[in-house]
């Protein structure tokens, strides 16, 4: 319909000197704004990669599985750290991504009105505490614990197993688990339940008639229907997981070399960079910033994934989302 | 037949056990929600009992003092926290506000989903790699660290967040408020600055404190970009300033026990403000969806 109007030569004419300036300006300078976001998206990927070219040239794809960071004999490898990274990240999703999913179904389903805000309010706020107060917690309150009581317990009970062989420690990749559970806990909860929500009361009520005890209703309608957004949610986590870098470097203990006990010390892509890049020059340098591309490709994989996988759950939100501004 | 329907419905055999399942899953469910707040309430908890006893106006409004020495404060990071942040937040808002403005009111489909996109992606790299891209960018260029180089990776945090949640609220504003005014001859330009955005100005305002409280904890691209400064209170922007993140960064590594205390105390400064921050951003939330009637 504005279209209508602006085509309309006489129209157009009659227009006042502000808005014929205004308009395009408003869309010019909006337009601006957006490729602005393109550009520093390209930007980050240049300038990364610029500052690793050096460890690029020097070690080419073999940087991936080298189990060594030695600045003495100049020979660095990221081994350890997708290793780390790997690790820390699984064992937070394993713990993170069957909480939440709980905590969302408490919340849409068993939770009365008055409880179920103010706790998802909570758990929100749990999602904002900056993660450097999560590691400077892991430094002082979390770190004793495990190594005291935790870790002391899994190795009397499961020590056989190499991951739960070897001294108890305050820092270490399963510390570093914990602290990130509790950083992506938050994170999924919020992206499931309000999953959840969507779900037609219909399709619950169906259920129920049915003669379905909760968790029945629970797994045969809320859950299959909120499949892609359960994943698209965990991959979220998983994202985050692998991307944060303070928290990890405060409570991994920094050890640049493969260990198989989780109670040992260790390092992430992100948490060796926050570590030693300010530290670092040369060809050092140049492979932490080998790090950040290696966890760059991570970060943007897994977003893809999880976007893709979340807006296909949503396709039909966005269709009527879309017929509305086509109204317009 | 009609005494095996009858038993049907009692809880025995079968639909005992249904029931018990049922039970233990709603039990299972309740104990994780419980388990999310009890960890708020440590971690908030601990914050606040070991941060409390070291929190004193000198505290406040006291420099950090030299190596090695005890008694000073955290008054130099709090300025130059607030000095970052607001720098960040004066790029990022107006920025974020108008790509949402572009997806929302001008921009068809085919190039809206793509920015959408690209904004999600940009949401999705670690903070840190956003640190190596401005250290790249200016600190290698200029040769030193600057609060400014610290404030332009922060506000490329903020962008997605602001953009994001802004496209949101902007598609919440009704289609009948903007058709009357295109059906009063009033211009796109006029329209959008006059009607849309004041309209889900409750909602713009959200968007811009929760990724403000977000960076404001932001650490790991300030450990290369603003990390070496000197003594006392410094505010210029050029060179690099103290932070809240640093400080409580390099207290938690120090072996020191008052350097724990000192650090218990910063957090439990941010900690508040953060959370002050998201609660009044709620509240915004809240009354921009009454306003929209969404």
């Amino acid at each position: 319909m504005e279209a209508g109007a602006l085509s309309n030569p006489v129209l157009r004419a009659r227009r006042n000197l502000t808005d014929r300036i205004g308009d395009p300006l408003l869309r010019g300078l909006s337009g601006l704004a957006a490729a602005l976001a393109v550009v520093v998206i390209a930007g980050i990927v240049y300038e990364v990669i610029h500052l690793a070219w050096p460890a690029i040239q020097q070690f080419g794809a073999g940087f991936v599985t080298t189990n060594d960071w030695n600045p003495v004999t100049k020979r660095f490898g990221a081994a350890p750290f997708l290793y780390g990274t790997v690790v820390t990240s699984f064992i937070a999703l394993l713990f993170a991504a069957p909480i939440s999913i709980a905590i969302s179904i408490y919340l849409t389903e068993l939770a009365p009105r008055r409880i179920m805000r103010p706790v998802a309010t909570l758990i929100d706020m749990l999602a904002a505490i900056p993660t450097v107060i999560l590691g400077l917690w892991g430094i002082l309150v979390l770190g004793p614990f495990m190594r005291d009581t935790i870790e002391p317990a899994l190795h009397s009970v499961l020590g056989f197993i190499p991951i739960f062989d070897g001294d108890p420690s305050a820092f270490g990749y399963l510390t570093a688990a914990v602290i990130l559970t509790i950083m992506i806990t938050p994170i999924i909860t919020s992206v499931t339940r309000e999953v959840f929500e969507t779900v037609p009361d219909d399709l619950k009520e169906a259920s129920y008639a049915l003669g379905a005890t909760r968790w029945e209703m629970v797994r045969q309608v809320v859950l299959p229907y909120s499949r892609s957004g359960m994943v698209g949610a965990t991959i979220l986590g998983l994202g985050r997981a692998i991307g944060e870098a303070i928290a990890v470097a405060q409570v991994i203990g920094g050890a640049s070399l493969i260990n198989a006990s989780l109670f040992h010390t260790g390092g992430t892509l992100a948490a060796q960079i926050a570590s030693q890049f300010q530290n670092s020059a040369g060809l050092q340098k140049a492979s932490l910033a080998y790090l950040g591309v290696i966890l760059l490709i991570f970060a943007v994989i897994v977003n893809v994934i999880a976007r893709v996988i979340v807006q296909r759950g949503k396709i039909e939100d966005f269709q009527v989302t879309e017929t509305e501004a086509a109204a317009l | 037949m009609s005494a095996n329907q009858h038993s049907l419905l009692l809880d025995r055999g079968n639909l005992k056990r249904r029931n018990r399942f049922n039970k233990a899953v709603e039990i299972t469910s309740t104990t994780a929600a419980v388990l999310a707040v009890v960890v708020l309430v440590i971690v908030v908890g601990s914050v606040f009992l070991k941060g409390v006893s070291a929190l004193s106006w000198h505290f406040l409004t006291t420099p950090t003092a030299l190596f090695g020495e005890s008694g000073g404060g955290i008054s130099n990071a709090i300025v130059g926290s607030a000095i970052m942040v607001a720098i960040a937040a004066v790029m990022a808002i107006p920025i974020g506000v108008l790509v949402a403005i572009y997806t929302t009111e001008f921009a068809p489909p085919s190039i809206a989903h793509p920015v959408r996109f690209v904004l999600d992606i940009l949401n999705g790299v670690p903070t840190i790699i956003t640190g190596i891209f401005v250290y790249g960018l200016i600190v290698v260029p200029q040769g030193h660290q600057s609060a400014f180089a610290a404030s332009l990776a922060l506000a490329i945090i903020m962008l997605p967040i602001v953009a994001r949640t802004a496209q949101e609220v902007l598609t919440l504003v009704p289609g009948t408020l903007k058709e009357a005014a295109h059906a009063l001859g009033i211009a796109q330009w006029r329209t959008t600055l006059r009607i849309t955005i004041p309209t889900a100005a409750g909602g713009l305002i959200t968007g811009s404190l929760l990724a403000v409280a977000r960076v404001a904890g932001e650490t790991a691209p300030l450990i290369f970009l603003s990390s070496i400064f000197g003594q006392g209170m410094l505010t210029a922007p050029g060179e690099a300033l103290a932070s809240i993140p640093i400080f409580i960064f390099r207290s938690s590594e120090s072996p020191s026990s008052t350097a724990h205390t000192e650090a218990w105390a910063a957090a439990l400064v941010l900690i508040a403000f953060v959370l002050a921050l998201n609660i009044v951003a709620r509240a915004f939330y809240a009354r921009s969806r009454k306003r929209m009637g969404a």
